[in-house]
Formats: structure tokens, C-alpha cells, sequence
């Protein structure tokens, strides 16, 4: 963990009263009145004057029968919105809808045309209600929807508007993915229901010819009833042929989206949950008269076409599909999901969420060393899937919402929507630029929508004076067209691009009613440019294997203070980067370091990520390289330091949910720590073999290891076996006691792996040497009984490559420790007193030394003779000061040396293991018995 | 420095003080820090043979054969053919179109050898429906020949061509047998040694014909071990622990002793002597020698019998808890020995007085210079003549094996490998020279990474 999103300055005042007594001395015009928490807790909480609580999801409808209507909220509790007026907020959010969504006749073309629109995305602000809110506008097809097109919005709405405009691109690309899940699944069901439209049509079609024939023979050819039903037939025909272009249309639909990765409808495991969920919900979600349709599974019922009246029934009384048979109900349950991890993943504060950002787009530039000590999960899929957005689409990975338009009818038709719905007066300029992109469909739109639109979105405009528009993913767009441009093969031409710009902000001035608050200027400096060309930068630099990358970010460092232009040049020279990097890799006499260091440090550092985030950053990268001496002072976050504390109780107010359970997780597990000793409670123990770990289950660990380190006098000893790579056993004849030890001690453990392959949290048998090799941790069964000897038998044996925690006796075995590290590590009088909190400055110490290890081990010199006479010895004598000057000594070298040769491995190897067999390092030391 | 060296000699003293060796946790002379344990035999691994300086072949009770590469620790190859135990197996390089070939000879319980190419894992030759299983092998790759024992002596082509053939022995077979010079063989037969030469037939250019010589009746027991010792002598040794060298080219005894129960009788410590000597305890397992010196596997002792002075040079009576399997003397002054407790031990040869001079043996004694002359002397002349002048110091022990450590083989720079009864192979490295390598891999890939 790099950046501790914990640090937030404490307002709580309980600890630390004493310290500020003299403040009640000051006089009044100095003092600052104190916030009053009666109400709310935060002070900077901007949910005091909105209606509710926390962030949802609303997804409304554009209904043709009574207007902008709220459908569901994601989370469903109704206490999420409170007294907030969803209807009235749908109003909001769907008056702004700039999308195309025209079907019609096109001029020119005898048939309905289907536009597959891209999605529009919107921020808004209501500051009335203090209601922000990412709004991502979508189309679905309902064939007996005017227009076919049935307009919907999901919003996520946050009272905090930076937490909008910061997380916007993030927004978009994973409110992009679930619609287009509920796309295409509407796709597919549109398609069903052109397939049973045309059936009927057909039957319609014979009836009525049959009945036409009976008219002829019965009334003659030219009869009333018989030009009726002639030209009643024709209008089927018609119909016919209009329907099968749409199924045309509709099915000839390119699925581009299911080549993007990050887009799978068919999961095949989701796919057998929800077909069971849709089991479950069949009886509620359909008529009796609609056949149910599973999507792929169930085979359709065979369909009895029925006859279709003449006159189609566009009354009011119908009743509109909803949703989810809009949908496909596989699909509709997939996008639920979907939406309901959006909403966890933006659940909480911004700072908490833009710093976890920060700490994966670090941890990605540490590929290298992050097996050690990371988390394994997370860094890893990441990882792959640029590597596979690379190659996908090298050139746009960094923004997801910008995928390639089908054809430059739609993309201008999404691009164009801007000035053509929002007009009252067009300019000259507009009208010009409209024509400047022929066949656009915003004169069709004006020529044939049907009215009622029109006329809604007119009326909520001028009268949503509240309403600011702040952001539209086109200024997004076009920004970062704009920095990357030489490397973007867009459509548009950049003169096309920025004249349209000015054409939006124009008009936006001269819009009363509507503030559009982001425009390109205003926001190309500073958001935009902080984190965008970072995020691109940073995936691009991917490109490349493993090492160069950071010589190549060091380049980076230079070329963005040089411009960005500098900076894609610099940054694919090839000779430039060989250069740097033998220039580190020779051995050169004397100390180095002082050169090593700033590498390593960008090696660390994201120079776009520190321009978001300065201050976290930035301390935590001169704790880094500043400060190899390993001073005290130089952790930020130090044990002892009342900030930590006190901040982390006061971010259990920002997430409140979250927090409250971790908490209660916490003191159960505790509790249960404390008490494992007498009762033996085997029901709660955090570690499940064979799931992944995650950062919960190590948060919770740190509490059960804080309680270690107070409780156990030689908690150091036992650390530095683990870091050092010697097999640590916990023996004890309580299985409860020895699991809760074992998954305290897991966090220190270098290279888990994502299932802790390398622990095991109970053995009952006796074990190997090929045991110790792949284990590092064992929980060990204390019986009497002859398998208890044998038990013995073997921990006696394989003594030397063992250390032994006896959890009954509370002893323990092992090479004794005479470093500095781990005493900072596992201080026992250390001040913190929450498990997370200490998991944090855990995870801190050890990326600082992971760093270190990575210095130590991709020095040249430090493990090869700079000359070819050198003898070996000096080699050694040269590592030794390197990390003496390090302020590693004794012990905490065969820390640092086990690590390095970690790390070697997986760098030849790959994650993998590969075809050799794992390799079990000893060093021949002594043991000692400490006791408590 | 100063730390190995105190290390040093904190790992003398328990030696010293104790008849039961117990070297401690502490072995800064011990250079293997590392292991990677080879899994894949499902039986008991008894024979290791090397192929070259990085490759060996393994064979278990289940006749598994595997090659392995001894750098990696990758299993290069699976020979799988034979049905029961491996009895015997040797390597055989043959020359074809002026390349040598590896090639590996098994035989096996299921009475069929089995010729294999190493390069490949093919299965070149194989000949079955043997009379009797075969016992050893032997490989005289200079005539291009192999022969098998067992309860018959065959001569074999490289082709698979049966040559010539011995008559069966009636009660016993042949258990192990060595080339000597000028195209003859000495095979051990229960308690004799028959001598046997090969010689071209006179007809036939392609044909041998193998004559029985010499039967050498010396020995009082079964003959366990037989070696060649240097060009001129080889040395055998038998179950109740004597020893004879033999004169290779006149077949004359040159040495015939039970040295090592007498030494081992006249220095033996007061609580072992209660107990009768068993057996057992006396059984030459195996020799091994330099061409300078033999070494004796006897009972769970190790001897030094020096060839020039006639005596034994060093000896550690109790060197395991168990009967030792194998000996090796693989350099001036170390020695490795592997024993059925599942250990293997390496051993330093030291000059004695030291021993006794506790203040100034450790910084002179392993230097070899500035020994103290007066206390030696007083020193020797309380010991008796025949008394060892060396002392056999335990050097380090490699514990991994949970079971019998059956065989082993010395690679030199490239480490130590190890098979055992509990199924496995261990490779034992020097982890501060494997780290060496793995830093040098790890700059090459640096820099193929940039190139790319």
C-alpha cells in the first residue's frame, strides 16, 4: 500500500482533548467555533442539504404515456433516496437527453431506418437539491413504442459534484458496459418480436388475402368492401416489407462490442445463475400471454400467429413493456449486477476512491515487485486486460468511451445532438456546421419527430433553471483528442474538432436557462491534464516488457514538464531508453545509490498521479528514496502518530456501511482471539483455504496480528522467520487458537499468492521436506498419539529449516534477530490500536522494502564483478555496504537477500512455476528458545 | 572470515566431546543452501547415474527411468519399458559417425535390458527373455562391448548381439564385476574372485571369446565391494570386514587386512565394547578410492586407508546412526558418505593434534601452517603406532530424505544429488553460487528486454 487513503486530517476531538485544552485560553477572535456533529458527523459532507444519504443509481424512462417516470433504484432500499423527489429528478435528467434517438423514415428511403445511436452521457448538477448526477442516456427498441424507440437514462447521483466530475471517464466506461449488456439484450428481444410481428403479419396477410378473394367472387372485383380489403392487404405487404428491413437491420447489427474484453453477456457461470434466477422470477415478470423466452437456453414455444387488426392500436390504455421484457430477463439480471457493482465500486468518499486509483495505477507501474507483498488478485487482471486493451485497441484504451463508431453517420449524429437539441437560436455557424456533416440526421430530426418530444424537452428546459449542465462526453471527448491527437487516427479531422468546440461553448453562453459548466478550456488544465495523459501514458508505456518501463517513465518525467509532444517522442525512442538503461545497469566504482535512487523513485512515482494527489504522494515517495537511511521520521505513517488514529475513526463516518461491518468484524475477531485460548470457537475463522485472498481478509488479519505483536514478547523473531523465508509452525492442540495465529502471521508473508497457497492454516499429518518447500506457514496439530509422535518426529528432523511457535506453551523456536527492520515492523508498544490501520503501516513498511529489494537486485554491480579480474569476494563486501548504507544490517539482510532471490525467480520464470521444480533456500543457523 | 572460522570451530566441539555426532544447527562450512526436490518416482529411487556434467538418470523399484537435468531440475526424459525393480544400470557412450552418444543400459527383475538413448528417451535396443535377472552391468566402451551378470556372464555388441556366454553358476551369481587391464575382468562370486579374459577369436575378426583365468579364494565371506583402485591395483571387500588389494596385472595380494576392526577394536570407547560386535557393524558396504587412498563404507563407521603408508589414515567409527550405502573422497580432504538414517554427511579431513590444542588449533589447524611442534610430538608418542594420524571432522549433513539415502552422485560446481527410499531426489546447490547464476540470467533477460 502506497498511499493510505486513511489520512485524512481528524476533526474528532475524544483522545486528544487534553492536548488542545489551551485553546479554551485563547481569545474569542481567534478561536474557531467548532463544528457541530449533532446532525453530521463530516464536516465536509455535502449530503447535509441533499435528501439523501448516500450515492444511488436511478435508471427512469422517458414514458410515452406520462413523461419522465422513475423505474428502480440501485440500491432498492427505499431509505437510500429518503425524501429526495426521484420524480422530479428524472424530469431533471431526462429533459437533457441529447441523444438521437430517431427512427423514422429517413428522406430518401421508403422504410423505417434504425439509428444505432451511441449512448449520450451528461453530468448535472441540481443545486437546489444539491443532487449531482452522471446521467447516461440510452435507447432501447420496442417494436409498439412511437418511433420504436423507448428512451431510458440510468444516473448515478452523488451530492458531491467533484466526485462526479473526478470519477467521469470511470463512470462512463462501466456505465457503458451495462448498457450495453441491457442493449444487447434488447437487440435480441427486438428481434424476437419483429420475428412474431412478421409471423402475424403473414398470417394477417393470407387471411386477408383469402377474404379478398371471398369479397371478389362475392361483390366483384371493384366493389367497396373489395378495394378495401385490396388495399388493407397492401398496407400488410407494406408492413411486411418494413418489418423484414428492420429484423434486417436489427439482426445485421454489428456486435463489435462483444470483441472488447470487457464486455461478455455469455458468461457461462453467470449464465447458469441467472438462468435460475429467471426460473424464480418467471411468474412475476411475464403475462400469461407473452410466452416467456430465456434467451438462449429455453427453446421459444412454437408461435401461433395471430391476426392483426388494421388499425394499430395507438391508444394510451396499452400497456408499455417494461423493462426487463424490454430486455431479456437474463440480460436485464446481468445489467442489475452490473449496476449493483457500480455502485459498490463508487461507493464512499472521493478521496477514498480516487486514492485506492492512485494505488492501483502505482501498483501497476511495480509489476515487478508486487507479488510479494500486494495484492495478488487485483494488480494481475488489470494488468492482463491492458496488455489486452493494447492490443485491441492501442490507441484508445485509456478511454472506453470512445470506441470506434460504427459508421460517421452515427458518430456524427452522437457528436451533433449537442447544438440541435439545445437550439432556440441557432447561428449561422451551427447551421453551416451541421451541413458540414451531410446525411446528419438532426434535420431529420427536426423535419420528422414526433412533436411531443420535442415540446417535453423544450418545457423542461426552460424551466430547469436549476439545472447545470456540467460536463457532456463530448467536451471529455474532444480533450483528450486533443492531447493525444497525433497519436489518435479519429474521424474528424482536429480543425472540425475544435471548430465545433467553440460552436458549444458559444452557444452555451448564450443559453440562458442552462449552464454548462465544463467547457474544453476550463477543463484541459487541470482535470484533465492531470489525470488523463497519465492514465494513456502509463498504459502505453505497458507496451514495453517489465524494466524499461521505468527508465521510459523517467523519460515521461522529463517530456511532460517539456510539453506533450516531447513527451510521445521521447517516450517511443528506443536508442534514448537502451541508453538510460545501460547507463544503470553498468557497474560503476563507489556509491551509486545517489543515481539509483531517482529511478527507483520514478520507477515509483506517477507523474500524473501526483498532480491529482500531491501531497499523499509525494511523502510517500521521499519516504521512499529521500530517506534510505531509514530514519524514524521519515514514515509518514509511523506508529504512535495520533493522526492515523484518529482519522480512521473519522472515515468510519465517510463509509459507513463498509466500515461499521469491518469494525464489527474486528472486535468479533478479536474477542475471539482473546478467548481462543480457553474456548474453542472453530466457526470463525477469516481464513477459508482455497479462496482468494482479498485486502478484507488481511485487514481483519492485522488486527489478529497486532494483538500478536503485543501479546507475544518475540512476535519479531517470529516475523523475521516468514520475511526470511523459514517455515514458521504453529503448533497447538487447539485448532481455533492455531488458525486465528496463523491468519494473524499471514500478512507478513512474501509471495501469498492469490489463494495463500503457501499457507496451511491446519495439519494433522506429519510432514515432508517437500512440504516446507511449498508451505510457509503450517498450522500444526499437537496430539498425543503415535501420529503425534511421528509429528514430533518430523518438526525434530527438519528442525534446522523450522521455526516452531508453540501456542500452548507460548514458545518459540528460531534463529534469533538482531536487525532494525522488523522491530519497526511489529513494534509492540506501537500506538496503533485498529487492525486496519496497522495492516496499512504494515503494507507501507513492506513496499518500502519490496522497493529496496528491487534496487538490490536489478543493481548490476552489486551481484557481478565490474571487471572480469575481480574476485567474488569483493563483490560480496560491495553488497554488503550497498545495504549496510541501506541501514540494513545483520538479520535484515537475509531478509532482503531471500526477497531478491524471490524476486529473481519470478522475473526468469513468470508467475509460473514453470517446468523446474520450485526452489527451497536454508541458511545454517542456530536456533534459539524464546520464551515469554 | 573471522566468523567462519569461529564457526568452525564451534562445530568441532560437540564432535569432540561425544561418540554420538551431533554437528548442530550451525555449519558455515555446509555450502548447500539450497534444494529443489525432484518428485516423480513412485518407488524407492535406487540408482543414480550421470549422463554428463549436467544431466542424470534416475531408476526406482517401480522400473521408472527418468533424465534429469541437474541445473534446472527439469526431468528431461521418461524411460518407461521395464515392468519390475531396476537392477542394474550403467551409462554407455557409443561412437556413431564420430559423435558419441549417451546411452543408458538398464536391466531389470523382468529379466530384459534395455539400451536408451538419452538424447531422445527412445528405447533403442532391448532384449528380453533373459534366464535369470541380471545383476550388474558393465560398459567397456572401449571395445564397444557390455557386459551382464547375474547367474550367467554374457558379452554383448552394441547391437544386441550376444558375443560369448559363461556357464551358469549353480549356487550363486555374479554380484558385481570390474574391467582390469589387458581385456581382463574380475568378477565378485559369493566369496571368491574369478578372473576372467576377453579375447578376439582367431576365425573371426567380430567374434570374443572370454576364458575363465584365475579364481581368487582369499576372502573369508561374501564379497560386498569391489573397486578399481588405480591402474595397478583394486581393491575388494567383504562382508566381515576385511579388505584385500589386489595386484591388477599379477592378480597378487598386495595388502590383506581386517584393519578396520582391529583399529576400530584397539580405539573403541569404553561403552562399546560391552556390546559384542556385530556382524553387521563390519560389513564393508562400499569403497570408494582417489588412486591415493581408499575409503571404506564399514557398518556406520567410515575408514581412510592410506595405499602408500598401509595404514588407516583417519577413521569416525560412529560416522551415522545407520549402515552407510555410499563413500565418496571427492577432494585433498572431504569426504561425502550417505547412510540408511537418511543423512548424508560431508566430512573434512583435519591433522589430529589439533584436536588437542583447543586454543590455537582453530586459526593454525586449517591454515596448515605453524603447527605447534611440541605438543604433536608429546601427542604421538602417547598414541600407538598404528593409530590414524588424521581425524575426520564432520563438516556439514544435508537433512531432507525421510528415508534411506540409497545413492549418491557429485556434480562438482553443480551441486550434490541425492536418492533416497522415501521416493525422492534431492538436488543440494550452493546457494550463494545458484544466486550467482540467477543474477547473471536475470541482467541477460535485462538486456534482451531492451533490445526487443
Amino acid at each position: 500500500m502506497i498511499t493510505s487513503p486513511d489520512l485524512v486530517a481528524f476533526t474528532k476531538e475524544d483522545d486528544f482533548g487534553d492536548s488542545y485544552t489551551e485553546l479554551d485560553s485563547l481569545p474569542d477572535e481567534f478561536s474557531v467555533p467548532l463544528f457541530s456533529h449533532d446532525e453530521n458527523k463530516n464536516p465536509w459532507s455535502k449530503t447535509s442539504f441533499a435528501k439523501f444519504t448516500k450515492d444511488f443509481i436511478l435508471i427512469s424512462e422517458f414514458s410515452e404515456q406520462v413523461g419522465p417516470q422513475p423505474l428502480l433504484t440501485i440500491p432498492e432500499d427505499p431509505r437510500t433516496c429518503g425524501s429526495f423527489d426521484l420524480n422530479y429528478f428524472s424530469l431533471r435528467i431526462m429533459s437533457v437527453d441529447y441523444q438521437a434517438s430517431f427512427v423514422g423514415h429517413p428522406p430518401g428511403c421508403g422504410y423505417p431506418k434504425l439509428n444505432f445511436v451511441e449512448d449520450s452521457k451528461v453530468v448535472l448538477g441540481d443545486s437546489k437539491e444539491g443532487a449531482f448526477a452522471y446521467v447516461h442516456h440510452l435507447t432501447l427498441y420496442d417494436l409498439e413504442a412511437r418511433g420504436f424507440v423507448r428512451p431510458f437514462c440510468m444516473a448515478y447521483i452523488s451530492a458531491d459534484e467533484h466526485k462526479i466530475m473526478g470519477q467521469f471517464l470511470e463512470l462512463s466506461s462501466e456505465f457503458s458496459k451495462a448498457s450495453e449488456c441491457l442493449k444487447t439484450g434488447n437487440r435480441k428481444a427486438f428481434a424476437n418480436e419483429l420475428e412474431k410481428k412478421l409471423k402475424d403479419l403473414e398470417y394477417t396477410r393470407t387471411v386477408l388475402h383469402k377474404e379478398t378473394e371471398l369479397q371478389k367472387k362475392a361483390n366483384g372485383c371493384y366493389s367497396t368492401q373489395a378495394i378495401e380489403k385490396a388495399n388493407e392487404l397492401a398496407n400488410v405487404e407494406k408492413s411486411i416489407y418494413e418489418h423484414k428491413d428492420l429484423l434486417k437491420q436489427i439482426t445485421s447489427y454489428p456486435n463489435r462490442k462483444i470483441k472488447d474484453p470487457e464486455f461478455l453477456p455469455y458468461e457461462p457461470d453467470n449464465l447458469f445463475n441467472s438462468a435460475g434466477l429467471d426460473q424464480d422470477q418467471m411468474p412475476n415478470s411475464f403475462n400469461t400471454d407473452d410466452p416467456p423466452e430465456d434467451s438462449s437456453y429455453v427453446r421459444r414455444p412454437s408461435y401461433t400467429p395471430q391476426f392483426i387488426k388494421a388499425k394499430s392500436a395507438k391508444c394510451f390504455d396499452k400497456r408499455l413493456k417494461t423493462l426487463e421484457e424490454l430486455c431479456d430477463v437474463y440480460f436485464f439480471n446481468q445489467t442489475m449486477e452490473q449496476l449493483a457493482q457500480i455502485e459498490k465500486m463508487f461507493r464512499g468518499d472521493l478521496i477514498y476512491i480516487s486514492t485506492n486509483q492512485i494505488f492501483g495505477a502505482l501498483l501497476k507501474k511495480q509489476k515487478i515487485t508486487n507479488f510479494l507483498f500486494e495484492d495478488y488478485e487485483d494488480h494481475r487482471d488489470e494488468v492482463e486486460r491492458d496488455e489486452y486493451c493494447q492490443k485491441q485497441n492501442p490507441c484508445s484504451a485509456a478511454e472506453p468511451a470512445l470506441s470506434e463508431p460504427v459508421s460517421i453517420e452515427d458518430y456524427t449524429s452522437c457528436v451533433e445532438t449537442v447544438p440541435i437539441k439545445l437550439d432556440q437560436e441557432i447561428t449561422d455557424e451551427e447551421l453551416q456546421e451541421a451541413e458540414h456533416t451531410e446525411s446528419s440526421p438532426c434535420d431529420v430530426t427536426r423535419d420528422n419527430s414526433e412533436e411531443a418530444i420535442d415540446v417535453d424537452i423544450k418545457g423542461s428546459i426552460s424551466s430547469g433553471d436549476s439545472i447545470e449542465v456540467l460536463g457532456t462526453e463530448k467536451s471529455f471527448l474532444t480533450q483528450g483528442n486533443l492531447i493525444k491527437s497525433e497519436s489518435q487516427p479519429t474521424l474528424l479531422s482536429p480543425n472540425s474538432e475544435t471548430l465545433r468546440k467553440k460552436a458549444v461553448s458559444k452557444r452555451t453562453n448564450s443559453e440562458d436557462s442552462i449552464e454548462v459548466l465544463s467547457t474544453t478550456e476550463s477543463h484541459l488544465p487541470e482535470d484533465l491534464r492531470a489525470t488523463y495523459p497519465s492514465a494513456i501514458h502509463e498504459e502505453e508505456t505497458y507496451l514495453d516488457d517489465s524494466e524499461d518501463q521505468m527508465y521510459k517513465q523517467a523519460l515521461t518525467e522529463l517530456g511532460r514538464e517539456a510539453g506533450p509532444e516531447v513527451q510521445d517522442i521521447e517516450l517511443f525512442n528506443p536508442q534514448e531508453t537502451t541508453e538510460v538503461d545501460s547507463a544503470c545497469c553498468m557497474g560503476q566504482e563507489g556509491l551509486v545509490f545517489e543515481e539509483a535512487m531517482p529511478e527507483l523513485a520514478q520507477e515509483c512515482s506517477d507523474n500524473g498521479v501526483i498532480n491529482v494527489a500531491p501531497q499523499s504522494c509525494r511523502q510517500g515517495d521521499q519516504a521512499l528514496h529521500v530517506d534510505f537511511s531509514l530514519d524514524d521520521t521519515s514514515y509518514a505513517p509511523t506508529e504512535g502518530s495520533p493522526g492515523v488514529l484518529i482519522s480512521y475513526d473519522l472515515n468510519s463516518s465517510l463509509l459507513p456501511e463498509e466500515l461499521s461491518r469491518l469494525n464489527t468484524d474486528d472486535i468479533s475477531d478479536s474477542n475471539s482471539f482473546m478467548s481462543a485460548s480457553t474456548s474453542s470457537d472453530r466457526t470463525s475463522s477469516p481464513f477459508l483455504e482455497g479462496n482468494p485472498i482479498t485486502e478484507r481478509h488481511k485487514k481483519k488479519a492485522g488486527q489478529s496480528a497486532l494483538r500478536f505483536i503485543r501479546q507475544y514478547p518475540f512476535a519479531q523473531q517470529a516475523i523475521y522467520s516468514l520475511l526470511s523465508g523459514r517455515t514458521l509452525i504453529v503448533l497447538g492442540a487447539d485448532e481455533g487458537m492455531v488458525r486465528k495465529l496463523v491468519n494473524a502471521l499471514s500478512i507478513f508473508l512474501p509471495n501469498l499468492g492469490k489463494y495463500g497457497e503457501i499457507i496451511k492454516p491446519w495439519l494433522t499429518s506429519p510432514f515432508q521436506i517437500t512440504d516446507l518447500q511449498n508451505w510457509k506457514l503450517i498450522g500444526l496439530h499437537r496430539v498425543a498419539s503415535p501420529m503425534g509422535s511421528s509429528l514430533l518426529y518430523s518438526l525434530n528432523r527438519y528442525s534446522r529449516y523450522i521455526s516452531i511457535l508453540d501456542a500452548d506453551h507460548k514458545t518459540l523456536r528460531c534463529p534469533p534477530y538482531r536487525g532494525t527492520f522488523v522491530s519497526k515492523l511489529a513494534d509492540h508498544r506501537t500506538q496503533i490500536k485498529r487492525g486496519s490501520t496497522y495492516f496499512m503501516h504494515i503494507q507501507g513498511m513492506l513496499t518500502q522494502l519490496s522497493s529496496t529489494v528491487f534496487l538490490y537486485t536489478f543493481c548490476h554491480y552489486l551481484h557481478l564483478p565490474i571487471s572480469c579480474d575481480e574476485e567474488e569476494s569483493l563483490v560480496v563486501q560491495r553488497r554488503m555496504e550497498f545495504l549496510h548504507v541501506l541501514g540494513f544490517t545483520n538479520e535484515d539482510i537475509r531478509i532482503i537477500e531471500f526477497l531478491a532471490e524471490l524476486l529473481k525467480q519470478h522475473y526468469l520464470q513468470g508467475p509460473g512455476r514453470g517446468a523446474a521444480p520450485p526452489i527451497f533456500r536454508f541458511d545454517y543457523t542456530s536456533s534459539f528458545l524464546y520464551k515469554i | 572470515m573471522l566468523r567462519w572460522l569461529l564457526g568452525g570451530r564451534e562445530a568441532q566441539g560437540p564432535a569432540e566431546k561425544t561418540s554420538l555426532l551431533f554437528i548442530g544447527e550451525e555449519q558455515p562450512k555446509n555450502c548447500y543452501t539450497e534444494l529443489q526436490v525432484l518428485k516423480g518416482h513412485f518407488d524407492i529411487v535406487r540408482f543414480l547415474v550421470q549422463i554428463d556434467d549436467f544431466r542424470f538418470a534416475s531408476a526406482d523399484d517401480d522400473g521408472l527411468v527418468f533424465v534429469w537435468n541437474i541445473q534446472t531440475g527439469e526431468r528431461l526424459h521418461e524411460l518407461r519399458g521395464h515392468t519390475q525393480q531396476i537392477t542394474a544400470i550403467t551409462g554407455f557412450k557409443m561412437k556413431t559417425a564420430d559423435i558419441w552418444c549417451s546411452m543408458i543400459l538398464t536391466a531389470s527383475s523382468d529379466r530384459t535390458i534395455s539400451l536408451w538413448d538419452v538424447d531422445n528417451g527412445n528405447r533403442v535396443h532391448t532384449v528380453s527373455e533373459l534366464q535369470s535377472s541380471v545383476k550388474c552391468l558393465l560398459a567397456l566402451e572401449r571395445l564397444d562391448l557390455w557386459l551382464s551378470g547375474g547367474n550367467d556372464l554374457c558379452v554383448w555388441n552394441r547391437n544386441f548381439e550376444l558375443l560369448c556366454k559363461m556357464e551358469p553358476f549353480t549356487d550363486a551369481g555374479i554380484t558385481t564385476f570390474i574391467e582390469l587391464p589387458k581385456n581382463c575382468i574380475v568378477a565378485a562370486v559369493d566369496k571368491e574372485l574369478i578372473i576372467y579374459r576377453l579375447t578376439l577369436s582367431t576365425c573371426d575378426e567380430q567374434k570374443w571369446d572370454i576364458q575363465e583365468i584365475r579364481r581368487l579364494r582369499d576372502h573369508q565371506d561374501n564379497i560386498r565391494a569391489l573397486i578399481n583402485v588405480n591402474d595397478w591395483a583394486f581393491a575388494s571387500g567383504s562382508h566381515i570386514g576385511e579388505v584385500i588389494i589386489w595386484d591388477s596385472l599379477s592378480w597378487m595380494i598386495i595388502a590383506n587386512t581386517r584393519v578396520f576392526a582391529e583399529t576400530a577394536n584397539a580405539n573403541e570407547q569404553p561403552e562399546i565394547k560391552i556390546t559384542p560386535f556385530k556382524q553387521q557393524e563390519m560389513s564393508i558396504q562400499h569403497l570408494a578410492s582417489d588412486g591415493e587412498y581408499v575409503v571404506a563404507a564399514v557398518g556406520n563407521g567410515i575408514y581412510l586407508y592410506n595405499l602408500l603408508t598401509r595404514n588407516v589414515t583417519a577413521y569416525k567409527k560412529n560416522a551415522h546412526d545407520s549402515n552407510v550405502l555410499q563413500i565418496l573422497k571427492f577432494s585433498e580432504k572431504h569426504l561425502i558418505s550417505c547412510s540408511e538414517d537418511g543423512s548424508v554427511r560431508m566430512w573434512e579431513l583435519q591433522d589430529l593434534p589439533l584436536a588437542a590444542e583447543p586454543a590455537s588449533s582453530g586459526f593454525f589447524g586449517m591454515w596448515g601452517f605453524g603447527r605447534p611442534t611440541k605438543p604433536t610430538s608429546q601427542h604421538l608418542k602417547k598414541t600407538p603406532e598404528s593409530a590414524p594420524q588424521r581425524t575426520l571432522e564432520l563438516m556439514g549433513d544435508l537433512i531432507g530424505h525421510s528415508g534411506a539415502v540409497q545413492m549418491f552422485l557429485y556434480f562438482k560446481d553443480n551441486g550434490l544429488v541425492t536418492c533416497s527410499a522415501d521416493n525422492l531426489i534431492i538436488l543440494w546447490k550452493d546457494g550463494a553460487r545458484e544466486s550467482r547464476l540467477r543474477s547473471i540470467a536475470l541482467f541477460q533477460k535485462l538486456e534482451q528486454n531492451s533490445r526487443m
